[in-house]
């Protein structure tokens, strides 16, 4: 059986059909031709292919592409604006937050999902939120501390924009 | 394979029962997508119940909660009235797989799995929990401890789905806890599980009790005398004692890569005991 699905796509409309068991990683990656999003385990337990659907993390191996019928889908390939990087993706590369690569869209499509939630985490927090996602290259330090660094900076652009906000205020 | 996803009970239940060859609900998929995926089953009709209201939402009903079926994990943890009411019963749900996982997974869904080692189930069993199941037969309630038959079968017939789990209102002076034993501190099975609930009167006396424990069976297991060790007492050591034997004592666990028969039947006493006693604290916060 094929279904026609209509979706939303980082903020695109999209149409796709496809078979009533493929999963909607296979969509993205052989139909739709977004390969940012990683097949590792297949079985919901390496965080690889994290997406957000309808604002949730999920692994898009475990949704069925069916499923996306009339929802919301964010990958990694929404993440940049332009050819301007997240915050987050660049300091997984200034501070080396990662080695061969395979794992790191699927940590920031979570690291984001978390930084919007909760703004200031602690190291447990990032730690326990990015549980799902597994990386055998680097260790999981840099990757921590790159999340948490990206926190502080946004928070430190957060308050200075706030201020010139209100030194704006005073002055008016 | 055909994709369904209707948008009432009645037409999941007519989809379901007309089918001749496998048929299979899905809820949060983070189960059914890797036996799909992995070859384990091949349906003929999976059937999404995401679609239908009633099973996407948590609703107060008579002092308790309704929690729909496709109710996933961060939604229960979500609940600020639902986790206060019932704190042993959200962690459980919450234990289960990452965050990705909890974005899916679903409480009705880890229930009717049917692992033996499903994490929500022994809070669940230890609450009183009931399903309601909807099938061709019209509606029934169940309770949650009959919903599984054996590791990855239940107790429902053709057409028959689980459309909401009930917990029923808190008592006075109640607390619930889950704990589970794993090697490591995320991302795991349970070795063994317990899950307790009880209640405790003015003068901190035990007037009720369930205990349930998980991966030392075929079933979750409701551990009458284990319960019965606690009502009438103050949980004091001797009680907690009498009540960590008495939960080695129902456990019929095998040996397997995760722990042995002998290790787990002593671990299901101590966490029980564990569990106990932080059911026990939040009934003495309940009553006050």
């Amino acid at each position: 059986m094929t279904v026609t699905v209509t979706t939303t796509i980082n903020g695109d409309a999209e149409e796709f059909v496809c078979e009533a068991d493929e999963t909607l990683l296979d969509v993205l990656r052989d139909h739709l031709g977004l390969t940012g999003s990683k097949e590792g385990c297949a079985t919901g337990d390496c965080g690889a292919c994290s997406v957000m659907l309808d604002g949730r993390l999920v692994c898009s191996c475990l949704v069925l592409a069916a499923e996306a019928e009339g929802r919301q889908v964010e990958t990694i390939e929404g993440m940049a604006r332009g050819r301007e990087l997240h915050p987050l993706q660049q300091k997984f590369l200034d501070a080396a937050a990662l080695q061969c690569g395979i794992c790191t869209p699927g940590f920031l499509v979570a690291a984001k999902a978390l930084l919007e939630r909760n703004p200031d985490p602690s190291e447990t927090e990032v730690r326990y939120w990015l549980a799902g996602n597994l990386c055998r290259c680097t260790g999981y330090d840099k990757i921590v501390r790159a999340v948490l660094e990206t926190a502080a900076d946004m928070k430190s652009a957060d308050m200075k924009s706030a201020g010139m906000k209100s030194a704006g205020m005073r002055s008016a | 394979m055909r994709y369904e996803a209707p948008e009432t009970l009645d037409a999941a239940v007519a989809l379901l029962a007309g089918e001749s060859g496998l048929a299979k609900v899905l809820a949060g998929g983070t189960d059914l997508l890797v036996q799909l995926r992995s070859g384990m089953i091949e349906p003929a009709l999976v059937v999404d119940i995401k679609r239908i209201a009633e099973t996407r939402r948590i609703q107060e009903e008579s002092g308790g909660f309704r929690i729909g079926a496709a109710v996933s994990g961060a939604e229960m943890g979500e609940h600020a009235g639902l986790k206060a009411a019932w704190p042993g019963v959200v962690e459980a749900v919450e234990l289960i797989g990452s965050t990705q996982v909890q974005g899916r997974a679903t409480a009705a869904g880890n229930l009717c799995n049917a692992s033996p080692a499903a994490d929500s189930v022994p809070a669940l069993v230890a609450a009183g929990a009931t399903a309601r199941i909807v099938g061709p037969g019209g509606s029934r309630e169940l309770p949650v401890e009959a919903v599984a038959a054996g590791p990855g079968r239940t107790s429902l017939g053709r057409g028959e789905i689980v459309a909401s789990l009930f917990l029923p209102a808190r008592g006075a002076g109640q607390g619930d806890a889950y704990l589970r034993f794993i090697p490591r501190t995320e991302m795991d099975i349970a070795v063994v599980g317990a899950g307790v609930c009880l209640t405790l009167d003015g003068d901190g006396r035990c007037t009720r009790a369930r205990v349930a424990l998980g991966a030392v069976g075929p079933r979750v297991i409701l551990a009458e005398a284990a319960a019965a060790a606690l009502v009438g007492t103050t949980l004091d050591e001797a009680a907690l004692d009498a009540l960590a034997e008495a939960a080695s004592a129902a456990a019929t666990p095998i040996d397997d890569k995760r722990g042995t028969a002998d290790f787990r039947r002593r671990v299901a006493g101590v966490l029980a005991r564990r569990t106990a006693v932080i059911a026990r604290d939040r009934a003495k916060g309940a009553a006050a």
